[in-house]
């Protein structure tokens, strides 16, 4: 068998994949939170939270509505984004007044409290999801077998990641959302609703962590902490990428979950603590972040 | 003339501040009115309280028959006004044709992009260009253009000659000369009342957060003695 830098073609490819999907849930939540900091500047601890809704929506419209995974993957991310833009219709939006430190504890209040009754309806063990019937299977691909849906989810939060970068740049809302986080009192005076430019933001970066929670559930189990394991991580993805800046918290999220997958092959010991190590690295170096500009 | 805007007994705080004591002013339809007065008696206060950005404030202000106290700011230039503000609030994360696009049009008889290309040249040669890489004269056209896209039937515009070489400040005057023959309205801030003095039709002087004086551009040149005393130029 051929072998790449005296590894096994076929183990370091199979991890080469493994961290594009972890990568893959990294971007789509860094992404939301990018958003969500960039004109709320509110740092959205609940985003782990809304991520879990996200599964457990898929779920329970499975097991209580018999909606499979197709509809789910629309169905909870609209849902997920409605509970959002109510909390910030009705909480958050006091907060914006106040020391940016008071979103960051709400939001983590808000995180514990939903986690928590999730725990205490549904309990702290997973409850699986099965892989939808079109997209179950693998393909034999010579080096490797690629589990068709793990291929799927890499294409389709490509997608997504992308298709939100390009509303965000290249379209009319996209520019009154750009405009709003440099100076949503001008923008305001021009006549343009901010208010509800933060309620559908926000609302739009919950759906964003929801649709990452759909798209997790056939992989990793439906549990109540599956927000709270992976929310750190996606911490350190925006913080490397910089705060507030879109596409470093995509191409940040998908090379640092490679970076996780290639530890894993070479220095396994390591492969827990490779992000938090480049985070700190980053921050010495550049505090703004690899594409954050200089605040 | 009949006023477009009247203000009374406009009182305004930041914070706990109190900085706006009282304002009594008009501005008729199609005029143009200089506030004059030194750094810090409550000029630019004063507009962003007309607009509402300021929204800790107490008194009467009627625009074309409205009352924008009840108005929320977003809400504001839907009535036709438009706010200009010293910093020129260009976006770098926009192009300068995005800049310009920004505003969206709140009355018909705003100018056409061709108009203001024609108004601006040079906008038109650096339309994709991020908004801040233009240079502080271009910035201000730009400023400007964005708001007559529009259709506002009122500008709100604070010291646009601010930091300006002579010959950009004569463009601009050349501008407003423009805006006037269309009959834009302006209640312009300016310490610069050589420039003030060439477009507006009437001026306050303004102190302690309140109208001092109130006289047409004519008896400028007989004011100027008391006017460089009080404005301590």
């Amino acid at each position: 068998m051929s072998t790449i830098f005296g590894i096994p073609l076929q183990a370091f490819l199979g991890q080469l994949l493994i961290g594009l999907i972890n990568g893959s849930f990294y971007a789509l939540l860094s992404l939301g939170l990018a958003i969500i900091f960039g004109l709320l500047r509110v740092i959205n601890f609940a985003h782990g939270a809304q991520y879990m809704l996200g599964a457990f929506f898929a779920w329970l419209l499975l097991s209580h509505f018999g909606l499979g995974y197709w509809p789910a993957l629309i169905v909870a991310p609209v849902a997920v984004g409605l509970v959002g833009a109510l909390i910030e219709r009705t909480m958050l939006r006091r907060l914006y007044t106040l020391d940016p430190l008071y979103g960051l504890l709400f939001t983590f209040g808000l995180a514990l409290t939903i986690e928590g009754t999730f725990r205490y309806l549904y309990g702290a063990s997973g409850q699986p999801y099965a892989t939808p019937a079109a997209l179950a299977g693998g393909i034999n691909l010579g080096f490797m077998f690629l589990p068709v849906y793990r291929g799927w989810v890499i294409v389709f939060s490509l997608v997504v990641c992308i298709g939100t970068w390009l509303v965000i740049e290249k379209t009319k809302l996209g520019s009154y959302l750009r405009a709003a986080t440099e100076n949503p009192v001008l923008v305001q005076s021009f006549g343009i609703n901010v208010p509800f430019l933060l309620t559908l933001t926000y609302a739009l970066g919950a759906a964003l962590a929801a649709l990452a929670g759909v798209l997790a559930a056939p992989i990793y189990q439906v549990s109540p902490l599956m927000g709270s394991n992976i929310i750190i991580v996606v911490f350190a993805v925006v913080v490397v990428g910089g705060m507030g800046s879109i596409m470093g918290a995509i191409v940040t999220g998908y090379l640092l979950g490679v970076a996780e997958g290639l530890t894993k092959v070479f220095y396994p010991e390591a492969s827990n603590i490779v992000i938090f190590v480049i985070m700190a690295i980053v921050l010495l170096i550049r505090p703004a972040g690899l594409f954050g500009r200089d605040a | 003339m009949k006023p477009l805007l009247k203000v009374s007994g406009l009182n305004a705080w930041y914070g706990e501040s109190h900085i706006l004591h009282g304002v009594d002013l008009t501005v008729g339809e199609g005029e143009m009115v200089t506030l004059l007065g030194r750094n810090g008696v409550g000029k630019t206060t004063t507009l962003r309280s007309i607009m509402g950005i300021v929204r800790k404030r107490k008194g009467e202000i009627s625009f074309g028959g409205a009352d924008l106290m009840k108005v929320p700011l977003h809400r504001v230039a839907h009535h036709g006004l438009g706010f200009i503000p010293e910093e020129r609030g260009i976006f770098s994360t926009l192009s300068v044709h995005e800049n310009l696009l920004l505003p969206p049009a709140v009355a018909k008889g705003g100018m056409t992009i061709d108009e203001i290309f024609e108004l601006f040249p040079n906008l038109y040669e650096r339309r994709s260009s991020p908004g801040t890489k233009l240079s502080g004269g271009e910035q201000q056209m730009l400023a400007i253009a964005r708001i007559l896209r529009t259709g506002v039937r009122m500008m709100l515009l604070d010291e646009p000659t601010e930091g300006l070489a002579p010959v950009i400040v004569q463009r601009i005057g050349d501008v407003l000369k423009t805006l006037k023959q269309r009959g834009m309205t302006v209640l312009l801030v300016e310490q610069n009342f050589r420039f003030a003095s060439k477009v507006a039709d009437r001026f306050y002087l303004m102190d302690h957060g309140q109208m001092v004086g109130e006289f047409p551009v004519s008896e400028l040149s007989a004011r100027m003695d008391t006017l460089h005393d009080v404005l301590g130029v």
